[in-house]
């Protein structure tokens, strides 16, 4: 336990630091994936083939890449190779290539729950769009999409979750993020390393549970009655 | 553009014409060298056995469904491919579909307001009084607040009326609109449709309906395997049928009733 105590007075401030940076990680790719992700869905379900055929190979190419690839690439491709400079500062330039790189990769997870989410709408909601006048883009915003959103939070909350234990990916991409912290404390305390282990295992834990129960609740709360 | 509405609307030409109509589902030849003028003020009622095209042929008039050859026109205005000019024209044709469609997650209000503010540009007050008047007409004012999965059939689709109303359509097309219902809300439903024909509507509707076809048509259309066989007036057809199809087709209806 005085072990334990004293990995804390050691690390205790980098520990939330890090987490934090997961949790910004978190934060701004799933914005970012939600906003790309839903014009991907918007492309796949258009009546324009070179859209829909667009938005296909996306989903295709980028939902069977490996996360540790994209980061990887980030990094060493964009940043090394061609000098990517989001940003002057040097770290703060890997944790904005670390956001577009979770970004696209969960756009393609967001958009297939979106399209799963447009299944669960009758095909009459369209075409009574349609009927009054609505071109493709009003009628998917306005009767489409806000039905397949309520029809969808279940596998955008999966998304969400996914997305933040993948935030741990960005170790590739050279972000000061816990599991590379969790690294370095294992080096150096390795009497610790069981309960250094459980500590961040549970840090996911804490954030991911309620998040579940919040996506369960809200899924019944909105679901569309019919 | 109002100015060439009306000017069109004016002429004397059908409000819809098909002329030539073919479209197939793989080797069925759904819809058969169709030739129909609907004009202005009439109601036409589409009967025929399941499987003839007459939904085909209604869903067909908005595009709903492609056809594979000849044209479509709507008040003089060939029925465009695709696009914006599509979108408009469609604004200008009502429809009524079997399953009510009202929009699930929109209140009955905001069902028939949505096509007058989105597609006429309508001010948010004026289109709800235009919705009120309708639903008031319909019958269903005081469940204006609800939400669609709250109502009854029959009164779903009553604002599914009221919604195709609200755009002012040149004509009002009805598929099947009591098939999903349960008998005790058919004639609400019928009523309502029956006073919008009293009332000048331009109307065509395919039904198994025959009271209505016999109180409210001005003319009875009927298609068997995807060909109009016969049209009458009601009158002629129900007592004098000449084919050996709607003969077959009504001694069934009689002996089922």
């Amino acid at each position: 336990m005085q072990g334990y105590l004293s990995l804390w007075d050691e690390y205790g401030a980098r520990i939330m630091e890090s987490f934090w940076a997961n949790l910004q990680l978190t934060f701004w790719a799933f914005i970012a994936c939600a906003i790309l992700g839903t014009i991907l869905a918007i492309m796949r379900i258009s009546p324009i083939p070179s859209l829909r055929a667009f938005g296909t190979a996306y989903v295709n190419i980028f939902r069977n890449t490996p996360l540790t690839i994209i980061m990887t690439f980030g990094v060493l491709v964009l940043f090394g190779v061609f000098q990517l400079q989001l940003s002057d500062d040097f770290n703060f330039n890997f944790f904005q290539i670390a956001i577009i790189g979770l970004t696209i990769y969960h756009a393609a997870f967001f958009c297939e729950a979106i399209r799963s989410g447009v299944n669960t709408v009758p095909l009459g909601q369209a075409e009574a769009a349609r009927a009054i006048g609505l071109g493709f883009l009003p009628a998917a915003r306005l009767v489409i999409l806000p039905q397949a959103f309520r029809g969808a939070i279940v596998p955008m909350g999966n998304v969400l979750i996914a997305l933040i234990k993948n935030t741990t990916v960005a170790l590739a991409g050279s972000v000061a993020e816990i599991s590379g912290l969790m690294k370095t404390m294992i080096e150096y305390r390795a009497d610790q390393g069981i309960l250094i282990f459980l500590t961040i295992a549970l840090m996911f834990v804490v954030i991911v549970v309620p998040i579940g129960i919040l996506v369960t609740w809200l899924s019944k709360k909105l679901a569309v009655a019919r | 553009m109002k100015s060439d509405h009306q000017a069109q609307a004016s002429s004397d030409g059908p409000i819809v014409r098909l002329a030539g109509v073919n479209k197939h589902f793989g080797a069925l030849h759904v819809l058969n060298d169709i030739n129909l003028d609907v004009v202005k003020g009439e109601v036409v009622v589409i009967l025929g056995p399941s499987g003839s095209g007459k939904s085909t042929l209604c869903r067909a008039i908005n595009r709903l469904e492609t056809i594979d050859d000849g044209t479509i026109t709507i008040d003089g205005k060939k029925l465009p491919e695709e696009g914006k000019a599509l979108a408009r024209l469609r604004a200008d044709v009502g429809m009524v579909f079997q399953s009510f469609n009202l929009f699930a997650h929109k209140t009955i209000l905001e069902n028939v307001t949505l096509g007058p503010i989105k597609v006429k540009g309508m001010k948010k007050s004026a289109a709800d009084k235009l919705a009120m008047q309708l639903l008031e007409r319909v019958g269903v004012a005081n469940q204006a607040a609800k939400l669609p999965a709250q109502l009854s059939g029959g009164q779903q689709q009553r604002v599914a009326i009221a919604r195709a109303l609200a755009m002012r359509p040149k004509v009002m097309l009805f598929d099947e609109p009591t098939s999903a219902l349960d008998p005790e809300m058919i004639n609400e439903v019928l009523d309502t449709m029956v006073s919008l024909a009293r009332e000048g509507m331009t109307m065509l509707v395919v039904t198994h309906e025959m009271g209505f076809a016999r109180k409210a048509a001005d003319r009875v259309i009927f298609m068997a395997d995807g060909q109009i066989v016969e049209q009458a007036t009601p009158e002629e057809f129900f007592t004098n049928p000449q084919s050996a199809r709607a003969k077959d087709f009504l001694g069934k209806l009689i002996t089922n009733h």
